[in-house]
């Protein structure tokens, strides 16, 4: 039914109910290849309830997400995952018991399944990738210190470079900043705008500066829909937008 | 939690497992005559299951409160092939069907149930005791965790499982043996079993086994697969965006445990000579979890010293005042779950450990250099 293939990802009539309060409603959105999209709007909006339904942590009432013209709405989340769909969550959600090494391991993209996992092999690839994303998200000297002791930014991080090892194609980052000192936020931005340039990311941010920073196109939501959509100055200067959000 | 985890699988790991091999290889079979080591041999049986629920409670995460279901089928299938040996024609003359189990004669069954009949086999037995728990397992693991239950639903499930199995079994007496189990074992493939010599090699048998469960599982928790299962546990929403199918992973240790606990249930039969629902039923199911808290749940090794220490605490109480052996066992438990949520494993490492490596490294310092000690540290860590 959906004509447009052309994109990576493609939304549409996108409906999910919560005993009748719909969180998200009749939703139409689209997803180019390697475009940086950040999501904003006032709380409530249905943002984080749009990545739950695409990474498959809640399932769609109607309506459809194909990601490289493949239907999400039906596959469990570890096959979204292969399909190339990664998600980083709000608050950080790493393996505190799991070293900053371990953690990269268990996200490597092989030995996904029981027997995979028992005979997987540290192979020199493996220590590549490990130590080259290590590198890109700030950690080199921590990857032998357990997840749980390190601070905020640095786990805010550590997820971000678990998403990376995983080399998807649709990165989905839920408040990546929140929480992070201003210098972090700037290396942030940085490794966003790094990271961003293979792929495409899907970003939520309430800091408008940081947002300023990174957007290509800005879509905001309001109550379950699409308010406004377009370059940052578009949607900056959108009265609708200014009032329901921007404005306090 | 990671020091636990690099103490089990670095170098100081394998000493662990020198000096358990050598307490019971060694020092219980000289200090003991064959009457006590065959009771140590009992509670090493007991083991298995603790060693299994290391892997499947302390590491995975997932709590079973009905491995006397997997006990059960391991044991119960070693007692139906010895029961079928005893029960040849001739030494079963005087009933009514002779070359039947006596207790289906008592209860007016006149030809063997076609469950019984490959029990004849050794090998058929051998592959039912390796195979059929497991199988169990991986029935009721995918029908709960596919489903996504887990947790306290899940343990209650186990538990409910393992009362349908007793009531089961206690309640089709003709066919299983009923309240009494199956007893009156005598040979294994014409090797009389109850003898010193026969109890003394199966002492052996089931030791070096034991010792076998507790490296496969250092095994399996020295692969990415271990450290999933630690992911799983803290955090099994996140594993599933990681790119798991958490329910297989929580299957396959699921069935491991279950494999364990099936050899253990076997190597029980052989030594007692009897299997009964009193010793699978949801006391004993209870009582696994228990001897893997009070070792650790997080250590193989502690596993066997609690199935070990809890057994021997047991038989003492019990022989002295068998109606308090309940409320001890609960406050042991309690006790654990207060002051010690990694049991002996977890005190030792707090409190014993610093004082032993401090011996340890007074002399090793002659021999090897200081660095050499540091390189060696940081790769236990890893």
């Amino acid at each position: 039914m959906s004509t447009n293939t052309d994109y990576l990802l493609v939304i549409e009539d996108l409906t999910v109910s919560f005993d009748g309060f719909k969180a998200v409603s009749d939703l139409n959105f689209y997803v180019d290849h390697k475009e940086l999209r950040v999501v904003i709007g006032p709380n409530g909006a249905g943002k984080t309830t749009l990545l739950d339904l695409i990474c498959g942590k809640t399932k769609a009432t109607s309506g459809s997400i194909k990601f490289k013209g493949q239907e999400l709405t039906k596959l469990p989340e570890h096959r979204i995952v292969w399909a190339g769909v990664g998600r980083k969550f709000q608050t950080p959600s790493i393996y505190d018991a799991l070293t900053v090494w371990e953690n990269l391991e268990v996200s490597y993209p092989q030995g996904k399944h029981v027997l995979g996992a028992l005979f997987f092999k540290r192979t020199a690839e493996v220590k590549r990738k490990i130590e080259e994303v290590a590198e890109s998200i700030f950690l080199t000297d921590l990857l032998d210190t357990e997840a749980g002791l390190l601070s905020h930014g640095q786990k805010q991080w550590l997820e971000i470079g678990m998403l990376l090892i995983q080399d998807p194609e649709l990165l989905m980052l839920d408040e990546p900043v929140a929480g992070m000192s201003v210098r972090e936020r700037e290396q942030t931005a940085e490794l966003l705008n790094r990271i961003a340039k293979g792929r495409s990311v899907i970003v939520i941010e309430h800091d408008m500066k940081f947002v300023e920073a990174i957007a290509h196109k800005v879509t905001v939501l309001h109550q379950g829909k699409i308010l406004a959509e377009g370059d940052m100055k578009t949607v900056q200067n959108d009265p609708r937008v200014i009032e329901v959000y921007l404005g306090h | 939690m990671t020091n636990v985890l690099s103490l089990i699988l670095g170098k100081r790991g394998l000493g662990g497992v020198l000096i358990m091999a050598a307490l019971i290889l060694v020092v219980l079979p000289t200090l003991m005559d064959i009457d006590q080591l065959n009771l140590a041999g009992r509670f090493l049986a007991f083991a298995f299951v603790a060693v299994g629920l290391v892997l499947s409670w302390g590491y995975g995460g997932v709590l079973s409160l009905g491995q006397g279901i997997f006990f059960g089928i391991g044991g119960y299938a070693m007692a139906m092939f010895l029961k079928l040996e005893a029960s040849d024609p001739e030494s079963t003359s005087i009933q009514t069907t002779p070359g039947i189990p006596d207790f289906m004669d008592w209860n007016q069954i006149t030809s063997l149930p076609w469950f019984w009949e490959p029990f004849y086999s050794l090998t058929f037995t051998i592959i039912a005791i390796l195979v059929l728990p497991a199988l169990f397992a991986w029935i009721i693991g995918t029908a709960m965790f596919k489903r996504r239950v887990s947790g306290v639903y899940f343990a209650i499930i186990t538990q409910a499982i393992v009362v349908i199995l007793t009531i089961l079994i206690i309640g089709q007496q003709g066919l299983t043996g009923g309240v009494n189990g199956i007893t009156d074992l005598r040979t294994l493939k014409g090797w009389d079993i109850r003898t010193d010599e026969a109890l003394f090699i199966l002492y052996y048998v089931n030791a070096f086994l034991l010792i076998g469960a507790v490296l496969l599982g250092m095994w399996i928790l020295s692969t990415k697969y271990g450290r999933i299962l630690i992911a799983m546990r803290d955090r099994e929403d996140r594993v599933r965006f990681s790119g798991y199918d958490v329910a297989n992973f929580k299957v396959f240790v699921f069935c491991v445990a279950a494999l364990l606990s099936g050899i253990g249930g076997a190597m029980f039969t052989l030594q007692v000579g009897f299997m009964s629902p009193s010793i699978i039923g949801i006391v004993p199911s209870i009582e696994f979890v228990i001897f893997a808290a009070v070792g650790g749940r997080l250590s193989l090794l502690g596993a066997v010293y609690g199935a070990l220490i809890v057994s021997y605490l047991r038989t003492t109480v019990a022989e002295a005042y068998p109606q308090l052996w309940l409320f001890v066992i609960g406050g042991v438990f309690i006790a654990v779950v207060m002051f010690a949520p990694y049991g002996l494993a977890g005190l030792y490492n707090k409190y014993v450990k610093k004082h032993i490596d401090g011996v340890l490294s007074r002399f090793a310092k002659p021999k090897t250099a200081p660095t050499k000690a540091s390189t060696e540290s940081t790769e236990a860590s890893q």
